[in-house]
């Protein structure tokens, strides 16, 4: 052996540690996370790793997306191309030569394509970083701009052009016999050829310069950002498959341990997600408190955990304390409490990210943590909890009151066998003055449409919706029992809702309770009336001008329902309504889910603001709704802006126009 | 030292109605909550257990059921909780609840020194706020009413400095231990329980004094220590609301004009 060789084999080892340390360290601490059951349906799991991973489904969606997906695909291929490399590091005669010719001759065809393709990409990456990054790239601690960014993608260029040099030398020596099946090392070597002497030299130095950076790359990648080329896959794969919104049930056993307050108490899932942020900023991008300047930054919030996790993990593992708190701190790896009050639960950050990390669950947690170990919150929230326990709606007002929006009307009592359906009214629907109308207009076209249902009247309860939002899985668990014991006593199974949160939380959350519901939100069942001309409206409805619709975050990206409303609106007034710029999954929330309903807005612009002037542009003389937060929302964000000229109207009221005279 | 904090069970009456054929509380299904004034001492009690390291126990005269009251107040971190429950003590008026709850605090006394009892300024369901200067009356402790901030507690001297919120004023009063205190919402903000106190409190033990610990005569006790007799009960008819202003059109100018309208009727004062 050369003595070249068995100093390449000493660092070829030397990397192989380090690269394994590293590894071992940040999956050892993933182990220190607690147990949750991600193995069920693999076959699904496989789908949604192909889709995402292999086929990069999120990432291409955005400019750029591109890119990566090139630099993605190229790495797969020229692993290949780096492995042969290493191994004739110390084998010289081990080469993939050995294979079929023409296998072997596809494979350098390909090696030397992808590898251009890698070049021409990495120059994209760094000229954007440079010289138009985009915002959302840069958090509080991590930067477009970062050392490691620039390191990474230069040691990617670099080994391109390594490549290109080592074989461009090769060829021009006639060491290459595949020449033909490589055209852009074979234009580099026409290059090289006219310093005939220096070329045997030339393979040296680029071979070294390849090995190094190679080596280089090897050692630093599980301590980067770049970990996320080996978590990013495994991420997916385990991603959740349900509703990540439906955040787990917590068993109520004294002596337990509620939420998260330490970051060993995350599951080993939630940390599997730490170390696969690729830090691309789109979460942030999308999320409302972020992009009107609340300290919530939903990618700081798992930058957090990671380096909480690297801090804090070895010690934990050993039985020690931590040192640096998860809740509370303003560093690195601590997330204040404004910032885990200020989610609105929206998922526009779970909708954005491309490694299909789960934030918000995360959040949430937190949150349980801060309710249920340490009774500290908002000191709105306190009034809301005790109405929630003591009268089971947010208001706190008396149950009685449930039935006065129908003072008009002659409304049945939901009865099993008489009534088909249970219209689960709401809180809103039943106390909130502007909702009612709503809710009227709603119990007109049902009985239009000839369909047959009836309530619970005063016995209706919340369905909790808040509650579990904000962490307070206690009160909550007690609602979700009461209610399901309720609806199993009337022989309730088939549910209309008004209000998207009670139609998810029905829907989805109650599912963990044992029961299994048919839960239709009203959008859905009038636009499947009108399609099947059950509901036969007298007239078109003209009267609200140009349409806007908003899609409600519980209704779309929690529920995938974005059709029905944007149809039943078609149907009733002949017309497509007008679209947001941010709209269907990328739509932007009205500021009022995950109990932020019940809190004030102390920092930044009102999401509301914000999403009521982006209404605006589109000049729209009604916005429909279909959420009766979004309508408070909205109309109180277009009285800010004294914009008279505009209304808001729930889907229902747009509908129930055409029912009039 | 112990505080001892008076607290009641009592129907959540803005849900309550009144039957009008009856003209009796209509209580059925009626959920109970702890009257919210005492909410408030049992806050202050809790604080003072925090930073001052006393002892509270909470005591409540009712029927067995308003062991749920106790629970809460366990929940939030009393020491100790006593339901006073007997068929005797039932009926009760100010007066004959003030002899039982007053006994009780008498017996305590004897196992540990009381230094200061609270109570809510009143209940919402009698309004009548006597109970608590009944009990300092009969226990001989000074009575401080309508407390909205304790300023100064001195333990080595055992005396308690506090604010009283009067009509348009203030009072700052102090008194030596043992006292009773009254309190009004601004004391405080009442905390809010962790899953983990709820869970224990579940299983924590609450006892029940009858009238055999309490050994009161029975003619001051219950319906028959009651001199106070309610010969009615009924709502108040109220003169329909009206319309002020246009809201909608002109919410300043209709903001004005309510401003007005309660100042000329006396019910907002500048
Ligand atoms: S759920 Fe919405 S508000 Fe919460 S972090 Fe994600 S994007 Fe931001
Ligand atoms: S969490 Fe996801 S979307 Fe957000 S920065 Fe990381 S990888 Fe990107």
């Amino acid at each position: 052996m050369s003595s070249s060789t068995i100093f390449f084999a000493a660092l070829l080892v030397f990397s192989t540690l380090v690269f394994c340390a590293g590894c071992y360290r940040r999956f050892s601490l993933i182990t220190a996370g607690q147990p949750e059951d991600r193995f069920n349906r693999i076959d699904m799991r496989l789908k949604q790793m192909f889709l995402y991973a292999f086929g990069q489904k999120r990432v291409v969606a955005k400019q750029f997306g591109v890119n990566h997906f090139i630099i993605f695909w190229s790495f797969l291929i020229l692993l290949l191309a780096n492995g042969e490399f290493l191994a004739k590091g110390l084998f010289p005669a081990l080469s993939l030569a050995f294979l079929p010719q023409a296998i072997h001759h596809g494979l350098l065809f390909l090696f030397d394509l992808f590898s251009l393709l890698v070049l021409i990409s990495t120059t994209v990456a760094v000229a954007r970083r440079l010289f138009f990054p985009p915002t959302y790239m840069n958090s509080a601690y991590v930067k477009a701009r970062s050392v490691e960014g620039f390191l990474i993608l230069s040691f990617i260029a670099i080994l391109m052009l390594a490549y290109f040099g080592l074989h461009g030398a090769e060829i021009a020596l006639g060491n290459e016999p595949g020449t033909r099946f490589m055209p852009v090392s074979s234009w580099v070597a026409t290059i090289l050829a006219s310093y005939p002497s220096h070329l045997t030299l030339l393979v040296s130095i680029f071979w070294w310069v390849h090995a190094l950076v190679l080596l280089a790359f090897i050692c630093v990648l599980p301590y980067s950002k770049h970990m996320h080329i080996l978590t990013a896959i495994p991420n997916i794969f385990f991603a959740t498959l349900g509703r990540p919104n439906v955040q787990l049930r917590e068993e109520f056993i004294k002596g337990g341990e509620f939420g998260v307050g330490r970051v060993d108490r995350f599951t080993w899932k939630d940390l599997l997600d730490s170390f696969s942020c690729t830090e691309c900023g789109r979460c942030q991008s999308a999320c409302p408190a972020a992009t009107t300047g609340k300290s919530l930054n939903p990618r700081q919030v798992i930058h957090a955990i990671k380096t909480n996790l690297l801090a804090n993990g070895p010690l934990l593992k050993k039985g020690g304390a931590p040192v640096i708190s998860l809740i509370g701190e303003e560093s690195e790896g601590s997330s204040t409490e404004e910032t885990i009050w200020a989610c609105t639960t929206c998922g526009a950050c779970m909708e954005a990210c491309p490694v299909l990390i789960e934030h918000m669950p995360k959040i949430a947690k937190m949150r349980r943590h801060l309710v249920e170990m340490k009774a500290n919150f908002p000191e709105e929230l306190l009034t809301l909890f005790e109405n929630m326990e003591g009268r089971s709606n947010p208001w706190g007002i008396a149950p009685s009151e449930r039935t006065k929006w129908h003072a008009t009307m002659d409304v049945q009592q939901f009865e099993d066998g008489k009534t088909e359906y249970l219209f689960y009214v709401g809180c809103a629907g039943a106390f909130d003055s502007r909702q009612k109308h709503a809710t009227v207009a709603l119990a007109t076209i049902l009985d239009a449409a000839g369909v047959s249902w009836g309530i619970l009247g005063k016995e209706e309860k919340c369905c909790g919706d808040s509650v579990r939002r904000l962490g307070n899985e206690f009160v909550f668990d007690r609602m979700a029992k009461e209610n399901v014991a309720l609806f199993k006593e009337k022989g309730v199974k088939k549910i209309i809702t008004q209000c998207p949160h009670c139609f998810s939380t029905l829907k989805n959350d109650y599912r963990q309770y044992g029961i299994e519901l048919e839960v239709v939100h009203h959008s859905e069942l009038i636009s499947h009336l009108l399609a099947d001309g059950k509901l036969k409206l007298k007239r078109k409805v003209g009267g609200l001008g140009k349409i806007l619709f908003h899609d409600s975050c519980y209704l779309g990206r929690h529920n995938d329902v974005y059709d029905a409303p944007r149809e039943a609106i078609k149907l009733a007034t002949g017309q497509a309504p007008v679209e947001f710029d941010r709209s269907g999954r990328e739509s932007f929330c009205c500021g009022a889910g995950g109990g932020r309903m019940w809190q004030e807005e102390q920092h930044g612009e009102r999401i509301n603001l914000n999403r009521a002037k982006e209404a605006l542009e589109k000049r729209p003389d009604t916005i429909c709704v279909s959420c009766p937060y979004c309508m408070t929302m909205m109309e109180d964000g277009l009285k800010d802006l004294h914009a008279d000229g505009t209304r808001v109207k729930d889907i229902a009221e747009v509908v129930a126009e055409g029912l009039r005279q | 030292m112990l505080i001892v904090v008076c607290i009641k069970q009592v129907p959540d009456t803005t849900q309550v109605q009144i039957d009008p054929v009856t003209n009796t509380l209509v209580r059925e299904g009626i959920p109970f909550i702890v009257n919210p004034y005492d909410t408030h001492a049992l806050e202050a009690a809790l604080q003072l257990k925090d930073r001052y390291g006393f002892r509270v126990a909470a005591i409540s005269m009712g029927p067995p059921n308003a062991e749920a009251t106790l629970r809460k107040a366990l929940s939030l971190g009393v020491d100790e909780a006593i339901l006073l429950s007997d068929r005797v003590f039932g009926g009760a008026d100010t007066l004959s609840t003030s002899n039982v709850l007053t006994r009780a605090i008498t017996l305590l006394n004897e196992q540990e020194e009381v230094g200061l009892v609270l109570c809510g300024k009143q209940t919402i369901d009698g309004d009548t706020a006597q109970v608590g200067p009944g009990i300092a009356t009969r226990l001989g402790y000074t009575q401080l009413t309508l407390v909205d901030n304790i300023e100064q507690l001195d333990l080595l001297r055992k005396r308690v400095r506090v604010r009283r919120k009067l009509e348009g004023r203030h009072e700052i009063v102090e008194s030596p231990f043992p006292a009773m205190i009254t309190v009004v919402r601004e004391l405080n903000r009442p905390r809010y329980p962790t899953v983990p106190m709820r869970l224990t409190s579940h299983e924590a033990e609450i006892k029940v004094w009858n009238n055999e610990v309490l050994k009161l005569d029975v003619n001051t006790i219950g319906l028959k220590g009651s001199p106070t007799w309610v010969s009615r009960i009924f709502s108040p008819e109220r003169e329909k609301g009206e319309i002020v202003g246009d809201g909608l059109h002109d919410p300043e100018g209709t903001a004005n004009l309510l401003i007005d309208k309660l100042l000329s009727k006396d019910l907002l004062a500048l």
